[in-house]
This record gives structure tokens, sequence and C-alpha cells, in this order.
């Protein structure tokens, strides 16, 4: 078993005095996809940018705990978000391309994070960036224009091109394919299939059949008792056996449907 | 409590189930009565009724498969249509087993040698009952009922053994019944492989419930003892 | 008469327009199986109609109010100022006499103070905008920063002009120079530049943001590349809407001192100077009538330049969002 490529230990997120995420400890293993779900509300996405520290973009949230990542835990002071940002990249529910030309989109974050090579070079990083996500065939005509003239699906593989650019280790998805419509839905899990072998993927999802279909791990969020308004994970384990036969009774709820 | 119109077809699909399930037992303890009574009538009815109990497990098959299809069942609701699924066709195969002792028994015709032994009636209704039992426990979710019931064929083997040295007995008195005594006890055999059944059905339904695959057939000692009774030949006198 | 059922009943004398109250399909049916009264509904769509149109008249005739206020003004003034539209408007300086007198000093006061200004208030007011909107932390100090430039937004200018006084022509010892009056006018736009562009700015959509930061961008080159380019368009909007509000202020250059006859070419920043509203004003406060026809051209002059820095506005801001 590789070593697990994040460690997330005692993790508790506030906002302000209220306590929305208690006591996670979870191990994402590497090169395999593992899915977070559970009910709205509960803190998913919260968790999932609790990893790439983009929670500190809401003022008054507050992280207390370690998460691991290559050895060092992402919240020491001493660590800059932004470097972390780079090495465990973001891609978000709507698609978010921005609005300048296709080929600019990704080269911009190259060049942020100190891309140093001529212009032949950062052609083939754009275009290597754009194969990985399975959209080169269809872009490669017209790489100056606009992101925004793409169709749903295809601004999505824009914007995991422009993560991928940066040959990040971790690549987070918060319901990557909830905007999307079904066949658009199918490429993105394809395409998340074949970035297992280079990255570690975490996917939050509220659609249980295709956290089923695409993932190698399932960690479920619940709150954590009656009444209560803090999430937390109550069961990690494989895929298969979360959906066929899962050891806590408040899984087996969700997943069956009889809850939430 | 969401779900509401799966759980009513969950429980549309348990009391087909069990409608199959009655017809089963129906015709293993009509199959045996008519063997005894010699009555050949009774007989050709089960050989009827056997493919109203075929049609039936297609359609309770293509009932659970459509659920599959439809209502996408994980963790539990899919080890249970697993379970229904597997269940089908083992009661399919005991009507098989009753079907096949209505046949002996039209085959035998009008004699009345050799006797057919009284025990091959109890021996059927128990496993009948045995059956019964199975399947409530599926439906009720009782896992002890379903573990309990495999210990029960224990008795059957007994009865087994009783029938055997019955016929055995008739045979050695007038070896020209040996046709039709052998055929008698592939009857018997029928009856024994039925109780088998019924332990696969509590077997998944164990699994169904709480997700273990064990097996609950008799243990390498007991079949032991079992086989070294059958091969060293006991005196019945 | 009968109904379609038939039931025989009378229309009571009323006329059979869609005025008459309309039982629906469930309610005939009710009736008929004895369950009671049938739901009506009385659309009244006549009235209905004729309410919207008293509305609609309603509102159109204030607009027609209002331009034909507007209208007449421009109208009055063209009438009166068009004869003295000439050259001479434009290259004589101020005179006692109506045929000898012109815009010259005026004109380039006011191009020199537009120009100044907008060179001054633009880094100071959009950088302001942008630290406040952009890296300011959120905590009560920042609070009470936001409100008070609202606040100041809405001051009189006359305020700005004694301010002005003290601190520029007295406190700095410029006296009654241009610069004053930029520095003077750049003060009475600023709070305005401040929260156009923080408006400009907060228009930029979540997600832009996030995309960037999330990309391992640090703050300011999300603001940059990103927040700064989409939301160009709107900052100078509100920039060159500023500046037109500005190039009309008259009371704070009153009060620093800007003086109302001046006779010679604009020679620097430190000079004296006047502007268009002041060279109006005089004219107007004059007694002879073509001294207040020459008002009218100034006025006309001055409204050419406000249009033309509109223009100038819009014509940059589809410039700039013809890229995406």
């Amino acid at each position: 078993m590789e070593q697990p490529a994040l460690e997330i230990r005692n993790l508790n997120i506030y906002y302000g005095h209220f306590l929305a995420i208690k006591g996670v400890n979870l191990s994402i293993p590497r090169h395999q996809i593992t899915a977070i779900i559970g009910p709205s509300g509960v803190g998913k996405s919260t968790l999932l940018r609790a990893i790439n520290r983009m929670n500190e973009l809401v003022p008054g949230c507050r992280t207390e705990g370690e998460i691991l990542f290559d050895g060092m835990n992402i919240y020491d002071p001493r660590v800059d978000p932004v470097e972390v940002r780079r090495r465990i990249g973001m891609v978000f529910q709507k698609p978010n391309p921005f609005p300048k030309s296709i080929y600019e989109n990704i080269a911009w974050g190259l060049r942020i994070n100190g891309f140093r090579g001529s212009r032949a070079q950062m052609d083939e990083a754009v275009e290597g960036a754009l194969r990985a996500a399975a959209l080169w065939d269809e872009v490669k005509d017209k790489l100056h224009q606009s992101g925004l003239s793409l169709s749903g699906g295809q601004q999505q593989r824009l914007c995991i091109a422009r993560v991928v650019a940066l040959q990040p280790e971790v690549i987070l998805l918060d319901e990557p394919a909830s905007a999307l419509d079904p066949i658009a839905t199918l490429k993105i899990e394809e395409l998340m299939r074949e970035l297992k072998r280079d990255y570690t993927l975490v996917i939050v999802t509220h659609n249980m059949q295709q956290a089923a279909r695409v993932s190698d791990y399932t960690a479920m969020m619940m709150l954590t008792g009656e009444g209560e308004r803090s999430g937390t994970v109550i069961e990690f384990g494989p895929t298969k056996t979360i959906f066929t036969n899962p050891r806590d009774k408040r899984t087996e709820d969700y997943v069956t449907g009889r809850f939430g | 409590m969401t779900r509401k119109a799966f759980e009513q077809q969950l429980r549309e699909l348990l009391g087909k189930m069990l409608v199959l399930g009655s017809m089963v037992e129906q015709a293993l303890m009509e199959s045996t009565e008519a063997l005894w009574k010699r009555d050949l009538e009774a007989s050709r009815r089960v050989v009827e009724r056997d493919r109203e109990i075929n049609d039936r497990r297609f359609a309770l098959e293509a009932l659970t498969i459509g659920l599959i299809a439809t209502q996408q069942p994980v963790a539990g609701d899919l080890r249970l249509l697993a379970a229904v699924l597997e269940i089908a066709g083992e009661l399919e195969r005991i009507g098989d087993y009753a079907k096949g002792i209505a046949i002996i028994n039209l085959r035998m015709g009008d004699t009345f040698q050799p006797s057919v032994p009284a025990e091959v009636t109890i021996m059927s209704q128990k496993a009948a009952d045995m059956l019964h039992r199975a399947l409530i426990a599926l439906v009720n979710k009782d896992v002890e009922a379903a573990r309990a019931i495999p210990q029960e064929d224990e008795e059957i083997d007994a009865f087994y053994l009783r029938i055997y040295w019955d016929l055995m007995g008739q045979i050695i008195r007038d070896p020209s019944l040996i046709e039709r005594v052998n055929w008698l006890l592939w009857a018997a055999h029928n009856l024994e492989r039925a109780a088998d059944r019924v332990t696969n059905i509590c077997e998944r339904t164990v699994y169904a419930i709480t997700g273990e695959m064990t097996e609950m057939d008799a243990t390498w000692d007991e079949l032991e003892r079992e086989n070294s009774g059958l091969l060293q030949p006991r005196s019945p006198f | 008469m009968t109904t379609d059922d038939g039931r025989r009943t009378t229309n009571h004398g009323r006329r059979t327009t869609d005025d008459r109250p309309q039982t629906t399909n469930y309610g005939r049916q009710a009736v008929r199986a004895g369950w009671g009264v049938a739901p009506t509904f009385e659309p009244n769509l006549p009235r209905r109609k004729v309410m919207g149109m008293v509305w609609e008249g309603v509102a159109l005739l204030a607009i027609l109010l209002g331009i034909a206020m507007l209208l007449t003004l421009l109208v009055k003034v063209f009438l009166d100022g068009l004869p003295y539209l000439r050259p001479q408007l434009f290259t004589e300086f101020p005179s006692r006499f109506p045929d000898k007198a012109g815009l010259r000093s005026a004109l380039q006061g006011s191009i020199w103070l537009m120009v100044l200004t907008a060179l001054l208030s633009f880094p100071l007011g959009v950088g302001a905008g942008i630290y406040l909107e952009e890296f300011a932390p959120k905590n009560a100090l920042t609070r009470f920063i936001e409100i008070n430039v609202a606040n100041l937004a809405g001051v009189p200018s006359i305020i700005y002009g004694l301010l002005g006084l003290g601190l520029f022509v007295r406190g700095l010892g410029l006296g009654r120079s241009l610069l004053a009056g930029v520095l003077t006018m750049m003060l009475v736009i600023l709070p305005v530049i401040i929260v156009s562009t923080r408006e400009a700015l907060r228009a930029v959509p979540a997600s832009i943001r996030e995309a960037a930061l999330a990309l391992g961008a640090s703050r300011w080159e999300m603001v940059r590349d990103h927040v700064l380019v989409y939301s160009m368009g709107g900052i100078l909007t509100g920039m060159i809407l500023a500046l037109s509000r500005a190039i009309g202020e008259t009371a704070p250059l009153i009060t620093i001192g800007a003086l109302t006859y001046i006779a010679f070419d604009l020679r620097g920043p430190l000079d004296i100077f006047t502007v268009l509203p002041i060279q109006i004003f005089n004219w107007v406060s004059m007694p002879q009538e073509a001294f207040h026809r020459l008002a009218a051209a100034g006025i006309i002059v001055l409204l050419a330049l406000l249009l033309t820095m509109n223009a100038l506005a819009i014509w940059l801001r589809n410039r700039l969002q013809r890229r995406w």
C-alpha cells in the first residue's frame, strides 16, 4: 500500500463561533479517486476546500488540526497557501474559465507560477495540458478563441486542463459534473479515471451513482448527532464496501435513500 | 422515510416470492402424499402445476431485474434483491424435485409393492415447513431463525436413513422389487435434496441481512459420520 | 335563456361580454353533483386594461415633462447663443465689450483643470478603491473608512473649496493657482471615484477570483490580471462621469479664488486661472443683453465639452469590453 497522498488529522473548522467540521481523521490514498458524499449542508465542500486552504478566503474562518501533505502540515504558519494551491489544484462546480482565449487560460497559470521556457515550450505545455484533459482535438484549431465560447462540458475540461498544466499532485473536484448534461458528465468521469494514473483525485458529489461509478474509496459525512450542526466523517472505505455492505447504519440509510 | 414507492414494490416482490414458496411447499407435500396413497390422479396434477411454478419463477426474476434496473439499489436493498433472484431459482428446483416424486409415482403405477414408508410424508412435511420458515425469516429479516433452520437438516437426514433401511429391508425380503425400490429411494433422495436447497436459501438470507457469506452445510465431521454410517451396513435386525 | 347543461336561467339584464362570471369546468361538475356553489372568477379584463393604460400615461407624462423642460432650456440656449458661436469665441479673451469678448482663457483653464485633475485623481482614487475592496481586512477600521468615504461623496462642494483654501492656497502656499484648483477638485471627485471603482470591482464574479486563486496566484496577481481587466470598463466609466461632474463645479473654485477676468494665456500650473462656469456666471451677471447671449454661447461650449467626454467614456468602455 502506497503512502497516502494526504493525511487529515483531528480537523476542526470554525466559521466565527460556529463549528462546521468536527474531528475529521482521514487518509486519502495516492493515485486513487476518493469521493466525499453526504446530505446537503453537512460540510463536504468545506472539508474539500480545507485541503487547498481555500477556506481562508472566507473571513472569520479558523482551522484547527493538521493536514499532512508530502510530509509537511499545510497549515503550518511557515507554509504559504499560494504554494499549496499550485500543488493541490481545484476544479469548481460551475465551470469558470477566464474570459480570455483558450490558450491564455492555461498559459496564465503557467506564467504566474514561474514557467521558464521559450514560446515553443509554452505551446507544448498548453498542448500537453489540453491533451490530458481530452480537449485538444476539439480546440486545437481555435486556441485563440475565447474560453467562454466552448460548451459547458468543454469549459469544464478546460478548467481541468488549467489545473493539470501546473502538474499538481492532488486534484480536488467540487461537484464537477453537476452543472453538465449526462453525456458531458460521463466524459468527465472517463477523464477522471485516466487522470488517476498521474494524480490523486478527491471529489465531492451529490450524485451517489456517480460516486459509486467513479470512485475507488468513499468517505461518508454526516452531522455529528441529532440537532447538531457540525459535520464529520462517519465512515470511510472502499467504494464497493460502502455500497454493498456499509458498517454504519447511517451510511446504509443514506446510500439506500432512506434518509436525506 | 423516503422511497415509499420502492418499499411498496419490495413488499410486493417478497409477497410474490412467498406465493411461489407456498406453491412449492404444496407441491412437495402433495406429491409425497400421493406417492404414499398411490393416488395417480393427484400426481398428474402436481406435474401439471409445475408449469405454473416455472412461469412464476421467471416472472419473479423479471420483476427483480426490473427493480434493480430502475431503482439503483445498493447495500441492503441490493443484497435483498440478489437473494430473491437466487431463491427464485432454488424454489423452482425444489418444485422440480416435487415433480420428480410425482413422476416416480406415475411410473410405479397401481401396484402396492414395494410399500412406501410412512416416514416419507413426515419427511416432506418437515421439509416444507423448513422452507416456509426460511422464507418468512427472509421477509422478517430474522437472522437467528435463518441460522437455526439449517441445523434441522439433521432430522431430515435421520428420516432419510430410516427410509433407506426400510427399503433395504424390503429388497432383502423380495429382490425382484429392486427396480421399484430404487425409484422410491430416488424419491426420498429428492426430499433430502429439497432440504439442502432450504439450507442454501437460509445462507442467502443471512447474506442479505448481514452481508456475510457463510456455508451452513453439514461440516466435514458430520459428513464423515454420515458416510461411515452408510458405507458400513448395519443390520436392521 | 338556457345554459349549456340545460338549466334555465335569466341573464338579469347583464351584458353578455366577458364580464360575465365565468364558472370553471369543475365548478359546473360540482354543481351538477350537488356539492354546492361553483367557484367563480370575475376577470374584469376591460377595467384592468384601462388602469394599465392610465398608469402608463402618467409615467409617460412625467418623462415628457422632464424632456420638455430640458428641450426648452436647450432650444433657448441655442437660439440665444448661436449668433455668438464664432471663432472669436475661442480666440478672444474676456473684455468689457461683448463683441470683443471670448472664452479663450476660460477654455484653457477648464481643459487644463480637467486633464490635470484626471491625471492626479485616477491613480489615487482607483488605487484607494482597489485597496478598500480587495486588500483591506474586514475589520471595524475598514468599515469606518468605507462609511466616511460614502459620506464624503455627498458633502457640498463648497466645503471642499474652503478646505482647499486653507490647505492648498494658504497652507502649502500655492496661492490662487491652477494647481490649487486641481488639488481641490481632486478632493471633490475622489470619493465618487472610489465608490464607483468599488462598484465596478464588485461586479467581477467570485468564480473568476476563486479560479485564479485556486491556481496558486497571489491576491495581487489575481487583481491585476483578472479583476482589473474585467472591471476596467466600469472603472473608466465611473472616472469620466466624475470628471463630467467636476467640469461644472463652480463654488469650490470661486472659494479658492479663481478669478473672473483673466486676459492672458495660461502659462503653467502655478498661474492664476479661470474656468468656463465662472466665466459664464460672470457674463450672466452683466447688465448687457449681449453678454447674456455670450453666456448662452458659453453654455453651448460647456455642453459640447461634456458630451465629448461622455462619448469618450462610452467609446472607451466599448473598446475594452470588445475583448471578451
